[in-house]
């Protein structure tokens, strides 16, 4: 139904100017990113020219040094010898003057975090889902100062309770481990399902439930054949939120970890020290950093307005 | 229906069993570990001259010191430039973040071809890793070949090296990270204003001016309202961005609270000082998230 407004002419011709607008802004929004991306294919030559170039040929030298160790080829004939059994992707390091020596530690780094925010994601949606049942469904005493604590927990700074639980890790031998991480990861999240998935189950009539157990049902085969089934978008949507939350975690990791379980957030920025800045190499690693954050927020785009708000505004 | 009742608790866990092991583990676990021991523990630090990299000898390190960390928080002249710092950055940012957020969702507001694809892609910047785009910036920031500067035509402008302009640059990333979320929420305020409302307004030949006042505004508040207190909150707490981006440099410029807090605790390893300075930092935060939560049950309510 058209409004009064844009019936009139005068008000198509705003209703345009509008929509102009709004992609001019979009494009604002989309620069850096845009940037960032490009700048990962650019020549190593080009990230930093003056003024900013534009167009180029895209390479992916950057990325082959994102995944690799070098170092420097010392005279020509070594560089000749090279060149004649080199694969495609060592050539294009040797146009640089560089070779291959080995595996660089960010496929291990990024390994890292694949497996933190998965399990973590997983263990956390599981027990959260529990609890959001128990709470929805059953009446639980001080229900509501029990929510507000099980949130109030996701609130706090990381850098304020990471002071004793680094000291409670180093004793027990959790700092730079994956499960510490894991941990961490899942106690973040677990108080977001909580809250998220509470608001999904509310909306599954209780009826459905009790309607089966009269069947026959024990509560809990209730539970797992009637309400899990009907609460799957729910549950995948809140695992997704999860998973980039646990993808993008900073400062715990940072603390937590130093090498063998370090994840991608504090290593790239740790590159900016080494040496001089291979800036290309640097956006190559946040681009493919970027790859799961971007495919999942279309995915989620009805559920992110719940997400965001602890599951209270629901659309 | 008694029958049923006696079949029910025959077969199976009672209600009460599965309400406790749904519930418990959750609780027990995020309570002990999250809750109890780091406040515990971190209380009794803070009354302690320790420092966790130093070896333990007992009386000596830790060594009992009553209030004197606090005090030592409190009295510290640079500690208050930190939080008056930290509070200038919450302003601007949060200030920034609800007029830019308002405005686009008050645009966007409007039905049209491919809404959906352009409010996904102005929402990506809110979902990525704040270190992250910490580090996209500082490229974009670069005085020599950084792409807002031959933008913008400002030539080598200094913005992260500048002490002038190093914490308003941080605040402009911040802007541009979370001015979305401002924007999601306005417009699930905006689109769930019934439409007769401007419809009657626009019989009695009412201005925009008095239809924003009187029908938008009201109705879309209560949702601002939410993203404010939230976004103050996480604002007050920043730090990925700004550690990434500066460091707290040049000099103390960008010294935020949250990196002046990680740099006594582990870069100084002051630890029972950095406990007490934890200790305020989170009672000023349950306070604003009690408002939060507080506000967010009311909507739920609504």
């Amino acid at each position: 139904m058209p409004t009064v407004s844009q019936t009139s002419r005068r008000g198509r011709v705003a209703h345009w100017i509008i929509i102009i607008i709004v992609l001019v802004i979009m494009l604002i929004y989309l620069i850096p990113i845009y940037w960032v991306v490009t700048t990962s294919f650019k020549p190593f030559k080009a990230v930093t020219a003056i003024p900013p170039k534009v167009l180029f040929r895209p390479e992916i030298t950057s990325y082959v040094k994102l995944f690799t160790k070098r170092s420097i080829v010392r005279s020509e004939e070594e560089l000749v010898e090279k060149r004649a059994s080199a694969k495609w992707y060592e050539r294009r390091v040797l146009q640089q003057g560089q070779t291959i020596t080995g595996m660089s530690p960010f496929p291990n780094r990024l390994f890292n975090s694949f497996i933190s925010a998965i399990v973590s994601t997983i263990a956390a949606v599981a027990l959260g889902t529990f609890t959001a049942y128990g709470f929805s469904r059953f009446k639980v005493k001080g229900e509501g100062d029990l929510l507000f604590l099980i949130l109030s927990t996701r609130m706090l700074p990381p850098v304020v309770v990471t002071i004793p639980l680094f000291l409670m890790y180093r004793f027990l031998g959790l700092t730079d481990t994956r499960f510490g991480l894991i941990l961490l990861y899942t106690l973040m999240n677990v108080s977001f399902v909580t809250w998220v998935m509470k608001g999904f189950i509310d909306e599954i009539p209780k009826e459905y439930e009790e309607a089966a157990m009269v069947d026959g049902y024990t509560r809990f085969e209730a539970f797992r054949k009637i309400v899990l089934p009907q609460a799957v978008t729910g549950i995948a949507a809140t695992s997704v939120f999860c998973f980039i939350f646990a993808w993008n975690e900073y400062a715990f990791a940072l603390i937590m970890t130093t090498r063998r379980a370090q994840t991608a957030p504090p290593f790239i920025p740790s590159q900016f020290g080494v040496g001089v800045v291979d800036w290309g190499m640097i956006a190559a690693g946040a681009s493919i950093f970027l790859i799961p954050v971007a495919v999942f927020t279309f995915l989620l785009r009805k559920h992110l307005l719940r997400g965001v708000t602890f599951g209270a505004i629901r659309k | 229906m008694s029958d049923t009742n006696v079949v029910l608790k025959k077969r199976g866990l009672s209600d009460l069993a599965i309400k406790r092991l749904f519930i418990l583990p959750t609780l027990v676990l995020l309570i002990s570990i999250f809750v109890v021991f780091p406040l515990f523990w971190s209380l009794g630090m803070s009354f302690m001259d320790y420092s966790a990299v130093r070896p333990q000898v007992k009386g000596v390190n830790p060594k009992w010191i009553g209030n004197q960390n606090y005090k030592d928080v409190l009295l510290d002249p640079h500690i208050w430039k930190y939080f008056s710092l930290t509070l200038r950055f919450v302003i601007m940012a949060v200030a920034g973040e609800f007029l830019i957020g308002f405005g686009v969702a008050l645009l966007l507001n409007r039905d049209f071809k491919a809404k959906g694809l352009i409010t996904t892609l102005i929402l990506l910047p809110m979902m990525m890793s704040m270190a992250v785009v910490g580090f996209f910036w500082k490229l974009l920031y670069n005085p020599g070949w950084g792409i807002i500067n031959y933008i913008l035509g400002l030539g080598e402008f200094v913005w992260l090296a500048n002490p002038k302009m190093t914490l308003i640059s941080i605040t402009i990333t911040d802007i541009w990270m979370w001015s979305p979320f401002t924007m999601l929420l306005a417009l699930a305020g905006l689109s769930a204003i019934p439409k007769h409302l401007y419809e009657a307004a626009e019989i009695d030949r009412a201005s925009w001016w008095f239809k924003f006042r009187r029908i938008t505004l009201p109705l879309v508040s209560p949702l601002l309202l939410i993203a404010l207190i939230f976004r103050t909150m996480e604002a007050f707490k920043m730090f990925d961005i700004a550690y990434v981006m500066t460091g707290g440099g040049p000099g103390t410029t960008t010294e935020l609270i949250a990196i002046n807090l990680y740099r006594l605790a582990f870069a100084q390893w002051n630890t029972g000082k950095a406990s007490a300075f934890g200790y305020i930092v989170l009672i000023m935060i349950i306070a604003i998230s009690n408002i939060y939560i507080k506000y967010l049950n009311k909507v739920k309510e609504m």
